[in-house]
């Protein structure tokens, strides 16, 4: 199959592309920057871009769409024009350039109120409920997408669930950097549990529903480890690998959702050079459970994660001591 | 009578079909019906409304079985019956054409829901005979089942006797048919009957509807309190509801006093199976109505739902159970000829063996001076009370005696409510010797416990210490109340007290005459209450027969007879001596808390009977051990002496029964399992548990923990040995939702539900139809079996391991789990004293959370990281050394400073509770203790 991988130069993007190689296909990115997949083929260019993804798509089989902007704050705009317009244009060049098959990589925030989840299977994605620009993009997007599903095109949603791993500058590198230097606070009692997706495992998923999309078209499916743990012992373990101190003061859940509300609406009038402290969405992320029935995604997707949760922390700690 | 109600209540009004739209009711099954009224002689015609899926299965093509006509009571309507039509209709839908099919036809009766007022009111009388004139309307044809609640139960049954013909069986709920002599009808119906309260009541407002629907448990929804209401809107539209309050026969003199006579008095006739499903929580229709009724059809099937109430129709998920029912005893009848020849012939029928009588030893003797009994510290008394077999023999007759001379007789119920000690055990063996059923109930199950436990069985005799009588008298518990102490009269008097034992025994020895015939074997013995710890207690009913294998049983298992010095350090267990013939003590102990039993009070009580067999509860083994240190050189000799030490009624650890055991260097230790249902069903000794530990390490030894053989998954639990002589145990495989679905089977290392059979089982639940029928499913038909609600498998060697309770079961993404096996892994970690094995989340994709107990205890609840660890596990991370102890994985380790449990054993863990805890906190609720 020839595939095209967009948004490759993320961590998740990279590791797609080496999974999707590794399975014996022909690649080609498509990102604003080189993606440095061994054995892929680069194509230059933004989302935004229509002309530029229309010629990516060309002469392709299969899409597997990941580039999106992916952050806690900034200009409602520029969420909707990356990740809802950016989304539109890949389904119109897929349709144009006669593409059969395209995985949308979503996230389970696409379908989340604020209330735990706790083992429930893929909810319908709703921009109405979603917490924030993100992911209020990124449902209408999976939306669309699921909306073009066809029988010339077959389309599937894959929503890993907190992604992280060696080399991740979005939940580790945030992570640690807080707990450096000492903004990193244990919301509750930190017992919420919560399941995540090591890098590989998402990677593989990804992979494996490109295989199976013939079979599981039009649905969406939540991809994890299938290891929910208490909040706070992930924030240690990850803590550990990178040698920080883990959180060591508390703040009351409801506190902390107080003051993310408080700070996104400070941050919209003065936005400050990096990203909230806090906001209303990391509250609720950090204090009530996530976790997902996962039966349903294994069985269909025919997959099953290989790097478990301990194995993932001691690799972290590997690239970290590098 | 009418004269007592408003004018308006008269108003005549056509019959119409109910507004469309109510909660629950398909407009589909309701019809308006033209019948006849054949007593009136000017040929008038009443029109009525009911439901009826006749025409559904017509359309259907399916013929019924039968018709069930439900008739229901004041002040509701044929809307109570909705769910039951619902139901009926939607099990023809099944493939199985042999399903008994039933059409349903629910009416309102006149002047009720939406049938005509017809401006005249009616009498109990009038109500059957319009009854009558619709089943003739219809041309209902047989056979005809039928169902009523409240005063409709009392015109469902007038029906029924007046229609032996057709009649295949009558179900009823909550209701009445007789006011027992002497007592006064229920104070709320008193009160409505009042003449300035019964118009204003019922009619002018709907105070007597809404306080009917308020009487639900749960709440009724809004919803389906507007269906309730639709036909009553307005005082004009409720005339019938005042007129049915009115027509409450409150005496003889009453118009329809003689039509309710007629009705109790015939009900005796019925020859057709019957079932009475109560709801206890009833102002109105209180348990001693369910008694009347029981004694009329001593037939029937009865399920008492504990917690339900008067709308037990709207309490309880009824349908299923009438249904069940119905195909059970009515159904199969029709077909029962045809599958007679081809009955279970690979089983072996149990044969019964004659047994001794369980008072046979104190007529043996009953002229011997040897001990029978000895209470270390009995109540009130600073010294030790030795009974002799002679004074016991005697004590038992004078009783028994007494008994019958203040009118208790064979079968009444006898609640004894006395510790155990010398007049429980009097008291017990003149019941049994006089054929009267003994209700035990032991405090261990808490004052609500017991008051359910009471009054669910309906004693017509209290037999009561102080503390008993009294929380008898608070909580209104019914029957005769007799005192095994002398009370004051003022006290005797506001206790209720007709007796005291003492009154009784001298009415004994003055009788001069024998006692009367033994009672038969097959008759009902003993009622006794399990400990409640999985749901409300219940009622276990065993016949002379079964407590005498019962007895014959440990006789065998432990060699207990005659001369045999027993401790029973589980007061209960005390009783059993004189059946055994064994010299019983029991030592000085606060028999509500077990775990307050010391080493030196079971010393001297071993000293003060050269004790050869000790019977120690579980929950009392740790403080036994805990205060081992304070025995004396005399009481360590007198331990010495035992031969045969016992710890049973919940799982015991091999550390804590071999520390027990090595206070007793000559005994042998067992521990046997069994359930209130069945006391003794497997026995292990301490050397058994050894040795399959030791088979247990070596086979997990065998296996990489990482691989993939069957015997990695090997769910450990607890051994509990080989059954005993005359038991057999079978295994209910699990499914992937945890249900105990397989066929009850032999086959080795299969987890499920265990399974069990003996002569020395229960013979059924009282009052619990539902209950019984879900004991024995699956079973072979003809034979006693009782599933244990306990999980476990069999081993090559056919000894049984104890995995865990049924509801305990968690069902993991990958398959079943259960806690006990885990558990043990987890205890084997130091510094953690006990552990409890959870699952959370939804059913099939639960996770695993362990909750530990650690030494030194932790003062709150929290969640177990490498910060948080316990003083005693220091630098290490005790959530990974809990994970790394088992084999599955594990979600979270949640640290508790105590794991709750029941209150009987003090360990059985609570791991219903616990789950529900930790499910709260591990979604982010409040950190509090479970």
């Amino acid at each position: 199959m020839r595939v095209l991988v967009t948004g490759a130069s993320g961590l998740l993007g990279r590791s797609v592309a080496e999974a999707v190689v590794a399975a014996g296909h022909e690649v080609r990115t498509f990102q604003r920057r080189p993606s440095g997949v061994p054995g892929a083929t680069d194509s230059l260019g933004s989302v935004t871009d229509r002309a530029a993804v229309a010629r990516a798509a060309l002469g392709m089989d299969a899409i597997v769409h990941l580039a999106a902007k992916v952050s806690l704050a900034g200009d409602p705009a520029e969420f909707d024009l990356v990740n809802v317009g950016g989304t539109r244009a890949v389904i119109d060049a897929a349709t144009d350039a006669g593409v059969r098959r395209l995985v949308y990589v979503s996230s389970p925030s696409v379908a989340h109120a604020g209330a735990s989840i706790v083992g429930e299977g893929a909810a319908v994605a709703d921009p109405g409920l979603a917490r924030g620009d993100y992911a209020r993009t990124k449902a209408e997007a999976e939306l669309l997408a699921l909306d073009a599903d066809s029988p010339r095109l077959r389309v599937v949603a894959v929503r890993p669930h907190l992604v992280w791993g060696p080399g991740d500058t979005q939940l580790v590198a945030r992570i640690v950097d807080r707990a450096r230097s000492g903004r990193l606070p244990l919301l509750g009692h930190g017992a919420a549990l919560i399941d995540t997706t090591y890098i590989d495992n998402a990677a593989s998923a990804i992979a494996a529903a490109l295989e199976r999309v013939d079979h599981v078209h039009g649905r969406s499916y939540v991809v994890t480890n299938g290891e929910p743990r208490p909040v706070a012992e992930l924030l240690a373990g990850i803590c550990a690998a990178a040698g920080v101190r883990a959180p060591a003061w508390r703040v009351s859940a409801g506190l902390a959702r107080v003051a993310g509300s408080a700070i996104e609406a400070v941050w919209r009038i003065r936005p400050g050079a990096d990203e909230p402290p806090m906001t209303q969405f990391l509250a609720e992320q950090l204090s009530t459970a996530h976790w997902f029935d996962q039966r349903q995604t294994r069985a269909d997707l025919n997959w099953a994660p290989a790097v478990s949760l301990d194995e993932g922390f001691r690799r972290l700690a590997a690239s970290f001591a590098r | 009578m009418t004269s007592r109600l408003p004018r308006t209540a008269s108003t005549p009004a056509a019959a119409t079909l109910p507004l469309a739209g109510l909660a629950g009711l398909d407009p589909a099954f309701s019809r308006l019906v033209e019948v006849p009224e054949r007593s009136s002689a000017t040929g008038v015609t009443r029109t009525w409304h009911v439901l009826d899926n006749g025409a559904e299965l017509e359309r259907r093509g399916v013929r019924p079985t039968g018709t069930i006509l439900c008739v229901h009571g004041n002040p509701t309507w044929s809307y109570l019956w909705r769910r039951l039509l619902t139901a009926a209709t939607d099990a023809t839908a099944d493939a199985r054409t042999e399903a008994a099919a039933w059409r349903v036809i629910a009416v309102d009766q006149l002047e009720m829901g939406f049938s005509e007022r017809t401006g005249t009111p009616r009498s109990l009388a009038t109500r059957v005979r319009d009854l009558t004139d619709f089943t003739d309307a219809i041309d209902l044809s047989g056979p005809v089942i039928t169902l009523g609640h409240d005063w409709g139960g009392v015109v469902s049954l007038g029906w029924a006797v007046d229609h032996a013909p057709l009649l295949a069986g009558v179900m009823l709920l909550n209701t009445a048919v007789h006011q027992p002599e002497g007592s006064p009808i229920p104070a709320a119906l008193r009160l409505a009957l009042r003449g300035g309260v019964l118009g204003p009541a019922t009619v002018s407002t709907p105070a007597f509807l809404e306080t009917t629907l308020a009487l639900a448990h749960p709440s009724l929804s809004t919803e389906v309190r507007n269906g309730f209401r639709a036909p009553y809107r307005g005082a004009a539209r409720r005339g019938g509801i005042g007129a049915f309050v009115a027509d409450i026969p409150v005496d003889s003199a009453h118009e329809s006093a003689p039509e309710l006579d007629r009705i109790a008095e015939s009900a005796r006739t019925l020859a057709v199976p019957a079932l009475l499903l109560w709801g206890p929580r009833d102002p109105i229709f209180s348990d001693r109505y369910l008694d009347d009724l029981v004694d009329r059809l001593p037939q029937a099937d009865v399920h008492r739902f504990e917690g339900a109430g008067h709308l037990i129709a709207e309490d309880v998920d009824y349908p299923p159970v009438v249904l069940g029912w119905l195909g059970e005893r009515v159904g199969e009848r029709a077909s029962l000829a045809e599958t007679a020849g081809t009955t279970e012939t690979a089983e072996t029928v149990e044969t019964e063996v004659p047994r001794l009588p369980l008072w046979h030893y104190l007529e043996e003797l009953q002229d011997n001076s040897g001990t029978a009994l000895i209470e270390m510290a009995p109540p009130g008394g600073r010294r030790p009370r030795v009974v002799s077999w002679r004074l016991l023999s005697r004590r038992v007759r004078e009783i028994a005696a007494g008994l019958i001379g203040i009118g208790v007789k064979r079968g009444d119920r006898v609640s004894l409510l006395v510790p155990p000690g010398a007049d429980l055990t009097a008291v017990l063996y003149a019941c049994l010797r006089i054929g009267a059923v003994v209700v035990v109930a032991d405090a261990g199950l808490g004052l609500r416990g017991l008051t359910r436990a009471v009054r669910g069985a309906r004693p017509d005799h209290v037999i009561g210490a102080l503390p008993g009588l009294l929380a008898a008298r608070a909580l209104g518990w019914p029957g005769q109340k007799i005192s095994t102490v002398r009370l004051s009269p003022p006290l005797a008097s506001a206790l209720g007290v007709s007796f005291t034992l003492g009154d009784i025994a001298g009415l004994g020895r003055s009788f001069d005459e024998a006692l009367p015939a033994r009672p038969d074997v097959d008759e009902i013995a003993a009622i006794l209450f399990t400990s409640g710890s999985t749901g409300p207690a219940k009622g276990v009913a065993y016949t002379h027969a079964q407590l005498s294998a019962l007895r014959d049983a440990l006789a065998v298992q432990y060699g207990i007879g005659v001369g045999t010095g027993l401790v029973a350090g589980f007061a209960p267990f005390a009783l059993l001596g004189p059946a055994l013939g064994a010299t019983s003590v029991t030592p000085d102990m606060d028999v509500t808390s077990p775990r307050t039993l010391t080493a030196a009070s079971v010393a001297q009580a071993a000293l003060a009977v050269n004790a050869t067999v000790v019977f120690l509860s579980p929950a009392a083994l740790t403080n036994v051990v805990a205060t081992s240190v304070s025995l004396t050189t005399a009481d360590r000799r007198a331990l010495a002496g035992v031969q045969t030490f016992l710890s049973a009624g919940a799982p015991v650890s091999e550390r804590l029964l071999g520390e027990a055991a090595a206070l007793m260097p000559g005994a042998t230790a067992h521990t046997p399992y069994g359930m209130t249902e069945g006391l003794l069903m497997t026995d292990i000794t301490l050397d058994g548990i050894r040795a399959a530990l030791g088979a247990d390490k070596s086979s997990h030894a065998r296996t990489d923990p990482d691989s993939t053989d069957p015997d990695s998954t090997d769910p450990g639990g607890v051994c509990v040995g080989v059954p005993a002589a005359t038991t057999r145990v079978r295994i209910s495989a699990l499914d992937e939702n945890g249900e105990a679905t397989g066929r009850p089977d032999e086959v080795p290392h299969v987890t499920g539900e265990i399974v069990v059979s003996a002569p020395h089982l229960k013979d059924h639940y009282d009052r619990l139809w539902l209950t019984n029928r879900e004991s024995a499913r699956g079973t072979a038909p003809g034979q006693r079996w009782h599933r244990t609600g306990d999980v476990g498998h069999l081993d090559d060697v056919g000894r049984l391991w104890v995995e865990g309770r049924l509801p305990h079961v968690i069902t993991s993404p990958d398959g079943v789990v259960t806690p006990v096996g885990l558990e043990q892994q987890i205890e084997a970690v130091g510094g953690i004293e006990r552990a409890a094995i959870v699952g959370v989340g939804p059913v099939g994709t639960q996770q695993v959370v362990a909750i530990v107990e650690t030494t030194p205890r932790e003062r709150r609840a929290r969640f177990a990281t490498a910060r948080f660890a316990t003083a005693s596990l220091a630098s290490a991370d005790l959530a990974s050394v809990v994970r790394g102890a088992v084999r599955h994985p594990i979600a979270a380790v949640l640290v508790v400073p105590r794991l709750p449990t029941d209150i009987r054993h003090n360990s059985k863990i609570d791991r219903t509770r616990l789950a529900g805890w930790a499910g709260g906190i591990l979604s982010g609720g409040r950190m509090i203790r479970p």
